[in-house]
């Protein structure tokens, strides 16, 4: 019994404690450096914040760089699916075109209406700056969706800025690093974002499933949604404006369970527009 | 004194390619942890630093294991040392495996491997979503160690023939 514990004890030390051949470093010393590194990111230390913004701007570039033949085989086969499908997009384009067209006019009117309104009741108009950012890393993880986009706090970049894919909401700046930031995409199981649905004027939180839709929460039990309903940000907390879409409501009958779909695809993001609003005058 | 040049660089690669892959594994955009199929997702790294620490550690080295893993936090947005610490503690049960293995069988390795991984994907989890507050999908991570789990028999019979090779070339 005990020479059996005193064999355990041996291959533990000896497996932790020993320098190996051609070894520089202990197992357990580096097992310790990284619990220490943890500690200090948790505490959130300034040491550890440069460490890790000189970190990301190093490990972000050469990961760029290391994709690259990757990305050219990806796009190339996306070419060659985009060949094949042209005449089906073509067509459904045509129809796209016509019914656009005919809410072109109706759009025009609404938006100035609702200028002319909202001076009326004395409602703030937000100002919007804008900056145009390309996405570096998009590394579609299961635990974590976010994106790595080429500009940072030189750029005037700031943490909460909305990052949009054309008018529609994809995500939120949560790093900024000096010439890089992380995107935290509307997906991700951590992010929650007020939401308007309409019709109905219903007010919830948005919240990422992990996967590439979302779904509602904090709704109280007697209110309904109606199918195909538009999710737009609903301003509250200050931090979007109200009125940005998102995506759309869809209650899947079969499967008893609703989702939101984002109008944007979320794992196609190729340039991406940051943007910050601040109330403005009227 | 060129085809000798040649020689060299040429064994160099092949004695560093396990490494080589580590690091554009946890470097570049697509790797095979990152599959978009709902729950198939494996962890290359894992069977790499796994298979090389138990096999030959010096291909790896602890050191270098220790940097993917902080470039694999920087790349994921995960607190720095988050997947250092995981991928030393791989290193550790591999480790102790390889001081206790008087005959080395690839099936004990095998759910050996399922233990170890299941281990550091708990502490990955423990840390991550109770120490950083991050949510994390729990049924993924399942996947995730199934999948990683099943491929490792695969993976060691084709690394066990590129170990092979290096013994004949006597690297």
């Amino acid at each position: 019994m005990a020479t059996s514990r005193d064999d355990f004890v041996i291959a533990i030390r000896s497996a932790f404690l020993k320098k190996g051949n051609q070894q520089r470093f202990s197992l357990i010393g580096l097992i310790f450096f990284s619990v220490g590194l943890l500690i200090l990111s948790k505490i959130n230390l300034p040491f550890t914040n440069y460490l890790k913004i000189t970190l990301n701007e190093i490990v972000y570039r050469t990961s760029f760089i290391v994709s690259v033949p990757e990305k050219k085989i990806l796009d190339l086969s996306n070419k060659i699916q985009d060949h094949y499908n042209v005449y089906n997009d073509y067509v459904l384009v045509k129809e796209k075109i016509k019914t656009l067209e005919s809410k072109k006019y109706e759009t025009q009117f609404l938006e100035v209406e609702n200028k002319r309104l909202k001076k009326t009741i004395n409602e703030y108009i937000f100002k919007s700056d804008e900056l145009v950012a390309k996405v570096l890393i998009d590394k579609n993880s299961p635990f974590l969706k976010s994106v790595i986009v080429n500009k940072g706090s030189k750029d005037k970049v700031k943490l909460g800025m909305a990052v949009l894919d054309g008018s529609y909401l994809v995500g939120k700046i949560v790093e900024v690093n000096y010439s890089t930031s992380r995107a935290l995409l509307v997906s991700d199981l951590n992010s929650k974002i007020p939401v308007g649905i309409e019709p109905g004027n219903i007010q919830s939180i948005l919240s990422g499933t992990g996967k590439q839709n979302g779904k509602i929460e904090y709704l109280e039990t007697d209110i309904l949604i109606k199918d195909k309903s538009i999710v737009y940000t609903s301003g509250s907390g200050g931090l979007f404006k109200s009125g940005i879409p998102v995506g759309i409501y869809h209650i899947e009958t079969e499967k008893e369970y609703e989702v939101v779909h984002f109008f944007s695809k979320l794992s196609q993001l190729t340039f991406v527009k940051l943007v910050s609003f601040e109330e403005g005058s009227n | 004194m060129s085809s000798k040049f040649k020689n060299t660089i040429g064994k160099t690669f092949l004695l560093y390619l396990p490494l080589l892959l580590l690091f554009i594994s946890v470097f570049n955009e697509f790797d095979f942890n990152y599959l978009n199929y709902k729950y198939f997702s494996f962890n290359f790294p894992f069977i790499l630093i796994f298979y090389w620490s138990l096999k030959r550690i010096e291909t790896l080295g602890y050191g270098f294991i220790f940097i993917a893993g902080m470039f694999n936090d920087a790349v994921l947005g995960f607190p720095i040392g988050i997947s250092s610490l995981t991928y030393l503690i791989i290193c550790g049960f591999a480790a102790y495996l390889r001081n206790i293995t008087l005959r080395p069988s690839l099936t004990k390795d095998w759910l050996y491997f399922l233990f170890t991984i299941s281990f550091a994907n708990s502490i990955n989890y423990f840390l991550l979503v109770l120490f950083f507050s991050i949510e994390i999908n729990y049924y993924e991570i399942l996947g995730n160690i199934i999948f990683t789990f099943l491929l490792y028999y695969i993976f060691a019979h084709i690394f066990d023939i590129y170990r092979k090779i290096l013994l004949r070339i006597k690297i």
